[in-house]
């Protein structure tokens, strides 16, 4: 026996473990996604601790002093919070509808462009159709509902329905993907054995769908918690739907305190850290049964 | 078959018409830009007074739209390139092997699909100005590949893994190399997943607002960062050009998500996380 026999070369060493040549190509997206987000986050993560004055906590003090920064914490819950809800709540019934459609095709194509569109032309957009003059009043006008337009935006409820626009069909898309990856044999043998529509829903489908549920409810919360553009467009920015995404810009733009900003998004990074960690332990807790071990 | 119960069928219903509702308000939201875009005055009626199209030509020279068409044109073409060029080969390696820390490469090409742009994009265009790459094109270009590349990965992995492996063995066995696999195999067995991800990639840059607008200046401003100031500013154009201006926009996106649809299925569009 020789010595090479013992210890294969280098480079088979490696190929064993999975690394040769085709493995190296997976370096340059690693390289970039460091250099340019894990990177810039540490940064502004380090940077936050570095104010323009004060201790290394003088950023956060700041924010968690003045009612005119902390108070954006719950203006923006206030509004993402109800969107992302009844986003999910809405989308749960159509998507399980949907699925048994042989042409979803149309729908969802229907559904795919406020998304593609984006939050600028929904804002443009709605500015006009639930204005004073737009055809939402005036059809409100007409029927009688109401007496004098209704004002729908520049306030709390122009940013929420522009929420519920993008937000809708991007959790309907993707609680669609999740109901259809349920197996429909395991509905069909709940109703062979007796099981109303009803009871189906809630003790078969619900449990199986609760862990894509959770990331739904978490991607569509962190969606709507960073919503600016309509809230600065078709909102009050200054007062009632001035969001947490606002106050992070205009330290950045408008004060130049790139440190104060980045203590900003750190903060809003955190909450949405907070709400989706919870989400996601609520799913381990809440279906444990032996459903949830069933899926695959 | 038996009629289905009464309780059954409203529910049924009931569902259609809240879907009927929803699509009838987005197409009266879409169907307000366009008509208001044509309209000559527009007050205290259903519909304009009168058509005209004087509001495109005042927005082409307005907004100087030829210059930002262009410059949408360049980040985009840029963005779906370059990303194409990073992520496909690392899509490939991600598919075909298994390497210690694999996970861990997954997670850091999952999370920038799901962290919000407005929230990495801040200390992101803190550093590009440290560098001074912020406010030209490049900076622009460098901020929205961050979520296209590993879009890109994520979107080829399933395409890679359903390539047969004796295909790659046999070119191998007849003296390939990697650059000519890809080259003569690969990417021609792989073009459908490809443009399905690069036409994605393109429709969401268009759309990409956050990012561009936290690291443009004012020569490297793309169609939405400029609808944005536009709206910001209304008043002082008129609402019509503005609206002429969206309609531009629409169109551009419209286009090309009609051909990205043909490759791909809606639900793709959104990011599917693994349980």
């Amino acid at each position: 026996m020789t010595e090479a026999a013992h210890l294969p070369p280098l480079r088979l060493r490696l190929r064993n473990r999975g690394l040769d040549g085709t493995t190296l190509l997976v370096l340059p997206a690693v390289f970039f996604i460091v250099a340019l987000f894990v990177y810039p986050f540490l940064y502004g993560l380090l940077l936050s601790f570095a104010p323009k004055e004060g201790g290394w906590l003088a950023n956060y003090a700041t924010f968690f002093s003045d009612p005119f920064l902390y108070d954006t914490i719950l203006t923006t819950l206030l509004i993402a919070v109800p969107a992302t809800l009844l986003n999910v709540v809405l989308s749960i019934p159509v998507a399980m509808r949907v699925r048994l459609m042989r042409h979803q095709k149309l729908l969802t194509t229907i559904l795919v462009v406020p998304i593609t569109l984006g939050t600028v032309l929904i804002a443009e957009g709605l500015l006009t159709y639930l204005g004073p003059r737009g055809w939402v009043n005036r059809v409100l006008l007409a029927a009688g509902l109401v007496d004098s337009p209704i004002r729908l935006v520049h306030n709390y409820w122009g940013v929420m329905l522009s929420l519920v626009i993008s937000g809708f069909p991007f959790t309907f898309l993707l609680t669609l993907s999740y109901v259809t990856g349920i197996d429909p044999a395991l509905e069909h043998a709940g109703r062979m054995l007796g099981a109303r529509a009803r009871e189906r829903f809630w003790r078969i489908v619900l449990p199986l769908l609760a862990p894509g549920l959770a990331i739904t409810l978490a991607l569509s919360f962190v969606q709507a918690f960073s919503v600016f553009p309509s809230a600065v467009l078709l909102g009050a920015p200054a007062g009632p739907t001035r969001v947490i995404s606002i106050a992070a810009y205009q330290a950045a733009f408008e004060a130049y305190d790139y440190s104060m900003a980045s203590a900003i998004a750190m903060i809003m990074a955190g909450v949405q850290v907070v709400i989706v960690v919870a989400l996601l332990a609520a799913r381990g807790l809440a279906f444990r049964g032996p459903a949830s071990s069933g899926k695959g | 078959m038996a009629r289905r119960p009464l309780g059954e069928r409203l529910w049924a219903t009931s569902i259609w018409v809240l879907v009927g509702f929803f699509v009838l308000n987005l197409i009266g939201m879409i169907a307000t830009v366009v008509v208001n875009s044509f309209g000559t005055r527009w007050f205290s009626t259903w519909l304009p007074s009168g058509y005209t199209t004087r509001w495109y030509a005042l927005a082409w020279n307005e907004f100087q739209l030829p210059s930002i068409l262009l410059v949408t044109l360049q980040v985009v073409g840029a963005v779906v390139v370059i990303s194409g060029l990073i992520g496909v080969p690392a899509a490939y390696a991600m598919a075909r092997r298994d390497f210690p820390g694999k996970s861990l490469v997954m997670g850091l090409f999952l999370l920038p699909l799901l962290v919000p742009p407005i929230t990495y994009g801040i200390p992101l265009a803190t550093v590009l100005y440290q560098v001074h790459l912020a406010g030209s094109i490049w900076g622009v270009i460098l901020a929205n590949l961050v979520p296209t590349v590993p879009f890109v990965v994520l979107i080829m992995i399933p395409f890679v893994e359903q390539i047969d492996p004796r295909v790659e063995a046999a070119a191998r066995v007849f003296g390939a190399r990697t650059g000519r696999l890809f080259v003569h195999v690969l990417v021609p067995l792989l073009m459908p997943g490809i443009l399905a991800a690069l036409l994605l990639v393109l429709v969401r840059t268009i759309a990409m607002f956050e990012l561009t607008f936290l690291t443009a200046g004012p020569t490297s401003q793309t169609l939405v960062v400029a609808l944005y100031y536009a709206v910001f500013a209304a008043g002082v154009r008129p609402g019509q050009s503005i609206d002429a201006m969206a309609v531009v926009y629409m169109i551009t996106t419209m286009i090309w998500l009609l051909i990205a649809l043909r490759f791909v299925i809606p639900t793709q569009i959104v990011p599917r996380a693994k349980r």
